[in-house]
């Protein structure tokens, strides 16, 4: 099971017949993740690995029944992508594009008010459930189906996470990355909304870093509703103020978005915190084992 | 990206938005020459440098004639100017702005800033003028007003005009100040800024309203799109290392500490600065070597590293996902032997083909120290340097 994405996902990746593309692809469909099309215009009714390509997004669903795209178009048209995605209807739509100008994402936000389509990203890993589909850019192999989710706004600390999990036995149902950007689709009260609702997850990680007011937010929804343990990271305690950190959302401006006021939010919400990144696993395993829940959630 | 004052002032003029006259200075002759062509009886003269409070710190001198003009420019060029902002280093000023002078009612603040909250651009508004904003919003929050706007339709009239109100601009004024915040919304939006900051916005005598002053921010991702903008570029302004390092696409801040970090992924870059405070030591930089890094990349990253004086000892720290760890080790190895390792270098590698590159590392004959993880290897780093 896991969320937003599982054995029978259909999808399609935009911009396919991109080297960055093609390469995922192969791992994608390598690790058993159904790809029933790609996206090129100009270059439809072609084939790339075994995978038929379609001018349009709408051609690709019509064709194959796709409910979800991933996107590697290159950053200048890679809002538009996300555009043609939401007009097809899709559930859901994964951009990997990093380095997107804010403001056409926030025209994509405007847009996408009132449709159907979730948005994952950009700038983000992706989304994997464990052993049934990943979609993005992560290593699969580090990842083992079990009962803890992820979330996560930066890609390498999330496999950094999931890695220490499973290294200790604790598997894994969906690791979702949000994303480093400012502007972005879905947000950790999304994801975490989502596993509180599966059944299949018991306790979840979540990772952030420093810039904006998403971590306060999210903290603050978990001591309201969450029903499963949350531990939680955040990355940047000691980044100077004023400088972007690669992430054009890890700024920390006017004293606002603080490592040190996230770090005080989460455990005002119950929540433990790991100290350094090493210990994001020894601490989900302090938790769950507090709720007794370890047991269930050990996989070897 | 960051602009000087007279370039974000050329810019709001193109926009019709009302700024003083004035004209730039390399010189203290290009000073006298510029007051000259202005033919005010009130000359302003202010360093140009990418910081704030300029003010307070000296960098704005008010001239009565032109023999004032030529010794204030004299006095100001090539000065080392120190404000909160540039930190106790300062900022060399060689650009002067000269501008004629405003007679002052009052000052207000205006700025449009993206509000990661909603998604939306933001117009905010004072009449807390002159002052940073951010004391405004802790101690009078009462007195700064926002306006959200719908990309869709863009900064309305109404909008504009109810901000103008809340600031309580003179009635009779309110309908140029709805202009300038107009004007102010189209170069926001035409130049992809991420933040524009007019503080103070002023009311003059003879009922002009007024940029004296124009803080520009540019979306780094949307200079693709704006030549204009990035002509205005000034490389003085930054860490030659960090102009170096955004030759080759490698995202790297300096930082005041002695051990270099090269990481993959801003997040895990982020946290093993974290990891090497936690453990006692202090990061000289940031650097994140990206998802696609090859072997040249890796080495120049290794270059611009130890070409900080500061630096006693480096920490690779890699999860190879889709970046893999032969490829870094391949130029770390490179690097090492091009550029002489005088320093200790711990190497953490993870992830795909982590046994090939712990190996190449191996037989490399380089005096590297390998680690298990990211604490065990920020703790042997932070050992080896004392």
């Amino acid at each position: 099971m896991g969320v937003y994405i599982n054995k029978d996902t259909k999808v399609i990746v935009q911009g396919i017949t991109g080297s960055t593309a093609l390469f995922h692809t192969k791992q994608m469909l390598e690790y058993g993740t159904k790809i029933v099309a790609g996206v090129t215009p100009g270059k439809g009714g072609t084939e790339v690995e075994g995978v038929p390509v379609f001018n349009t997004v709408e051609d690709a669903v019509k064709a194959t029944g796709a409910n979800v795209s991933v996107i590697y178009v290159p950053a200048p048209f890679a809002a538009d992508a996300i555009l043609e995605a939401v007009d097809a209807e899709l559930d859901m739509t994964i951009c990997i594009t990093e380095h997107i100008p804010v403001l056409d994402m926030v025209n994509v936000k405007r847009y996408m008010e009132g449709k159907k389509t979730r948005l994952v990203g950009p700038n983000c890993p992706g989304v994997i459930t464990a052993d049934e589909c990943k979609i993005g850019i992560m290593p699969g192999y580090i990842h083992t189906k079990g009962h803890v989710g992820v979330v996560s706004r930066s890609g390498t600390l999330t496999y950094e996470a999931v890695h220490q999990l499973t290294q200790a036995g604790i598997g894994q149902t969906t690791a979702v990355g949000i994303g480093g950007d400012p502007v972005n689709g879905t947000n950790f009260i999304d994801a975490l909304t989502a596993f509180n609702e599966d059944e299949e997850t018991y306790a979840v990680v979540m990772i952030g870093e420093i810039g904006g007011t998403a971590e306060e937010e999210a903290a603050a929804w978990i001591k309201a509703n969450m029903k499963k343990p949350v531990v939680g990271f955040i990355g940047g305690q000691t980044a100077p103020e004023g400088k972007r950190m690669g992430h054009a959302g890890a700024i920390i401006s006017g004293g606002q978005g603080t490592a040190e006021g996230k770090i005080q939010a989460m455990k005002d919400a119950g929540m433990k915190v790991a100290a350094t990144p090493s210990v994001i696993g020894d601490t989900l395993i302090e938790a769950i084992k507090e709720a007794g829940l370890y047991d269930a959630c050990k996989t070897h | 990206m960051n602009i000087h004052e007279y370039q974000g002032k050329q810019l709001l003029r193109q926009y019709g938005v009302a700024v003083s006259n004035g004209i730039v200075a390399f010189s203290p002759e290009e000073a006298v020459k510029a007051a000259k062509e202005l033919g005010s009886s009130v000359i302003v003269v202010k360093a140009q440098i990418h910081a704030g409070g300029r003010g307070k710190a000296g960098g704005v001198k008010i001239a009565k004639n032109l023999d004032e003009v030529r010794e204030y420019a004299k006095e100001l060029l090539g000065k080392v100017l120190v404000t909160h902002q540039t930190g106790p280093e300062g900022k060399e000023i060689k650009r002067l702005l000269i501008e004629e002078g405003s007679d002052i009612k009052k000052e207000y603040y205006v700025g449009l800033v993206l509000d990661r909250a909603t998604s939306r651009v933001t117009l905010m508004g004072s009449e807390e003028g002159g002052m940073d904003i951010e004391e405004v919003a802790a101690n009078t929050p009462e007195k700064l007003f926002y306006e959200e706007i719908d990309p869709v339709v863009g900064l309305t009239g109404f909008q504009a005009r109810r901000m103008a109100f809340n600031m309580n601009i003179p009635a009779k004024l309110v309908n140029k100040a709805a202009k300038f915040m107009l004007g102010l919304y189209q170069v926001y939006k035409e130049k992809d800024a991420s933040i524009v900051e007019i503080n103070p916005l002023v009311v003059t005598a003879d009922d002009n309203v007024l940029a004296l002053d124009a803080k520009f921010n540019f979306d780094a991702n949307a200079l693709y799109r704006h030549s204009d903008i990035l002509e205005m570029r000034d490389f003085d302004e930054e860490d030659p290392k960090e102009i170096e390092a955004s030759k080759y696409d490698l995202s790297y801040i300096s930082l005041d500490g002695n051990i270099g970090c090269m990481v993959n992924g801003a997040g895990l870059a982020m946290a093993t600065m974290d990891t090497i405070s936690y453990y006692g030591g202090s990061p000289a930089n940031f650097l994140d070597v990206g998802g696609g890094a090859t072997a040249e990349k890796v080495t120049e990253a290794f270059k611009i590293i130890l070409s900080d004086a500061n630096v006693k000892g480096i920490f690779v720290n890699i999860f190879g996902g889709i970046m893999k760890c032969d490829v870094i080790a391949e130029g770390v190895i490179i690097a090492a032997k091009e550029v002489g390792l005088s320093v200790p270098l711990v190497v953490r590698l993870e992830g795909t083909n982590v046994d090939l590159g712990k190996k190449l590392l191996n037989e490399s004959g380089l005096n590297i120290i390998a680690a298990d993880s990211m604490a065990d290897g920020a703790q042997k780093i932070v050992n080896l340097v004392g």
